[in-house]
């Protein structure tokens, strides 16, 4: 009888001990979060800076010679000298005006002055693919030309030949090009430090010659690092602009220029 | 007189000359940044050891996926394509070929190496302007191996706060209440996450219920309100050590707990009959202040950044109107004024904007204003949405919003939200089970 009692007695407790540890609240865990540990943070900018070595350098730019060197010796097409037994011989001079002439041509349009009127047996003398390629090639460079000189403002539109500063559609084109090229960092506070200033000194084709930011002490001023942020964004939109879309005439008086990019309209909504 | 004439002429000479040309620009575009975000790169010996501790195969990968994503996920970037890259990362992190990466149209690039050193894992990540040629940010970050995806957080922090000019968000958790089950037996339970959805874990065990969690600045304690033997109390929980307690002994009900900006007080609701004030209670000596006093119902206060002022909800204008009052409770000043029913005022951590839910004829909105109460703006409109949280850059607000049930009561969900001060950029925040009442945390890394 006790024997029975001892038994029921001991199972019982068992089942209250295993009962006890499997419930949740009782054997609740200390909750694990990974520990937030303090990161090392290491300014490394300056020690991996560093240009190439010299030696790697010279083998660098000894490659980059050879690399020129091949190129320019593939490029030009082969001389091929015009033999016409039937043509008239054309005095020195003649030959001379007509050269200078070919010289002077800058529009692409007159391009076409120079198709020549060859007789079949001419075109098989002339026949060399190398200078095919050249052709090929220098049309390239042609039709690109043609297409930088769509995108700039044509004569037509240029209204203010000689004065101060650019017409109202020059000025337009302009900003039209760089609204689309920049890039205003969105998170910047309003504040007096939106205005950046950069200095162009620009070629006659509208690529940029030089660029100085006016303001540029400011950026590596300790505690202006938002108008860096700032800063570095309009140094990207010029770089992306680039070559600026500038009227074909008046160089002298665009040449420098000065963009003063100013974020307070976009920020302020 | 000669000398007269010679000046006179001298003026009269027409010179020509140049002014300098200045251009002003006021507008730019709103298109994300094209940003490449390279694979870190990563030697076989670390990542062999890498792939044992983590079993990860390539934690270089995966680090710069987490940075993807979270650049991604600002609406502010555009990662381009990892298959349209070049260079390769060890070589790319070493001098990248700008040619190469200017040719895919990106304007930043990231790159990286990833080193197993004394059982640690060391990171090196370097930002470079593609147009300009130049390394712009470069650091190096140590700690345990498994904290790998906060360091892309980091990572992601750094560029991001180098590339916009305000802090990131990234390196950041949320708490939220996690909901199963039925909408009559709901289970609620405190749950924390990575602020990008992973490292989910539970605080608590759904026996009670649990509602408006908020994290103290330290992001060390959370204060929420808890159903405990069916009474309704804020407590406050330590997330390191579990340990939980009550705020105050009430004789009533308090509810809407938040912290101060110093983290030394709690501001609450306190409920008694049928009158709901707005208390603090500080945390060292308990002492209880009573900061509001109207017969009206006061709920919701919250502190502006610098702890002077307080926004607040209130029905003492007949409707629930946002008030704004001085921490002392002086001064109080309605601020809303627009149709329609307001609540819940979160101050900004910038302290320039006030949240709010609004609701007007039968819909809700989740929109901002400034702390006088001008410049109104609705940044998103659904069936049922509130409590907005902001991030620590107050920049971007998220929320809970639920959906409709149909006609036999199914199909009802409660998901988290955020969306941006644009308000084009709202996207789901993934979650493991439904959610609401969501709180997002300051910078762990500070």
């Amino acid at each position: 009888m006790n024997r029975n009692i001892f038994i029921s007695f001991g199972l019982h407790t068992l089942l209250v001990i295993i009962t006890a540890m499997s419930l949740p609240f009782l054997a609740k865990k200390p909750i694990d979060i990974p520990p937030i540990v303090s990161v090392e943070l290491i300014q490394i900018t300056d020690k991996t800076n560093i240009p190439f070595a010299p030696k790697a350098k010279k083998t660098i730019e000894k490659v980059k010679e050879k690399e020129k060197k091949l190129a320019s010796e593939q490029a030009p097409p082969k001389m091929v000298k015009k033999e016409k037994p039937d043509a008239v011989p054309l005095p020195d001079e003649k030959i001379d005006k007509v050269k200078e002439i070919k010289d002077e041509k800058q529009n692409p349009e007159k391009i076409e002055t120079e198709i020549k009127q060859v007789s079949e047996f001419e075109k098989k003398d002339l026949f060399d693919p190398n200078s095919i390629a050249a052709l090929i090639d220098k049309s390239k460079v042609e039709s690109a030309e043609t297409d930088k000189k769509l995108d700039k403002i044509t004569q037509d539109q240029d209204k203010s030949i000689d004065f101060g500063g650019l017409s109202l559609s020059e000025e337009d084109a302009l900003k039209a090009q760089i609204f689309g090229c920049w890039s205003i960092p969105l998170g910047l506070p309003l504040s007096n430090d939106l205005l950046v200033r950069i200095k162009l000194q620009l070629k006659p084709d509208g690529t940029i010659e030089k660029m100085e930011m006016l303001d540029h002490i400011k950026m590596n001023t300790p505690g202006k690092e938002k108008f860096r942020t700032l800063a570095d964004s309009v140094r990207r939109a010029v770089q992306l602009c680039n070559p600026l879309r500038v009227p074909t005439t008046g160089y002298e008086r665009w040449k420098n220029m000065i963009l003063n990019f100013n974020a307070r309209e976009m920020l302020q909504g | 007189m000669i000398f007269k004439y010679l000046i006179l002429f001298l003026i009269l000479l027409p010179i020509k000359a140049f002014a300098l040309i200045e251009v002003d620009i006021t507008r730019g575009n709103l298109s994300p940044l094209p940003v490449a975000v390279s694979p870190l790169s990563i030697d076989e010996n670390s990542k062999e050891s890498f792939s044992k501790i983590l079993k990860k195969e390539n934690i270089g990968l995966e680090i710069s996926i987490i940075v993807e994503n979270n650049l991604r996920q600002t609406g502010l970037f555009n990662p381009l394509d990892k298959d349209a890259f070049l260079q390769k990362p060890d070589i790319a992190n070493l001098k990248p070929r700008f040619e190469d990466w200017n040719l895919i149209k990106a304007q930043a690039l990231i790159t990286g190496k990833v080193t197993f050193v004394d059982e640690k894992l060391r990171v090196e990540f370097r930002l470079w302007d593609v147009l300009a040629g130049k390394e712009i940010t470069a650091l190096a970050f140590t700690t345990v191996p498994s904290n790998w995806r906060r360091v892309g957080h980091i990572i992601s922090d750094k560029v991001y706060e180098r590339l916009t000019g305000e802090k990131g968000y990234f390196d950041t958790r949320i708490i939220y209440v996690s909901e199963e089950g039925p909408k009559t037996r709901r289970v609620k339970k405190l749950a924390i996450m990575d602020q990008d959805g992973f490292n989910n874990k539970f605080l608590t065990l759904g026996n009670e219920l649990v509602l408006t969690p908020r994290f103290s600045p330290t992001n060390q304690m959370v204060t929420y309100l808890s159903y405990f033997r069916n009474l309704p109390r804020v407590y406050l929980l330590d997330i390191e050590t579990g340990m939980q307690e009550v705020v105050g002994d009430f004789p009533g009900m308090t509810f809407a707990p938040r912290f101060s900006p110093d983290g030394k007080k709690i501001i609450m609701s306190f409920a008694k009959d049928g009158n709901s004030d707005i208390y603090t209670m500080d945390l060292e000596n308990r002492i209880v202040e009573r900061i509001s006093n109207h017969p009206s119902i006061d709920t919701s206060p919250s502190y502006s950044p610098d702890g002077k002022y307080i926004a607040f909800n209130s029905d003492r204008s007949k409707y629930q109107q946002i008030y704004v009052m001085k921490s002392n409770g002086k001064n109080v000043k309605r601020i809303s004024f627009g149709n329609g029913l307001y609540g819940t005022p979160v101050w900004s951590p910038r302290g320039d904007l006030i949240a709010f839910t609004k609701l007007h004829k039968g819909k809700f909105y989740i929109g901002v204003m400034r702390p006088d109460g001008t410049g109104e703006r609705l940044l998103t409109e659904n069936f049922y949405q509130e409590a907005p949280s902001w991030s620590p850059n107050g920049r971007v607000l998220i929320f809970y919003r639920e959906t409709k049930t149909n006609s036999k009561g199914e199909g009802f969900s409660a998901k988290l939200w955020s969306i941006d001060l644009t308000g084009y950029n709202e996207k789901m925040v993934e979650t493991e089970t439904d959610a609401s009442d969501p709180s997002w945390s300051s910078l762990l890394s500070n």
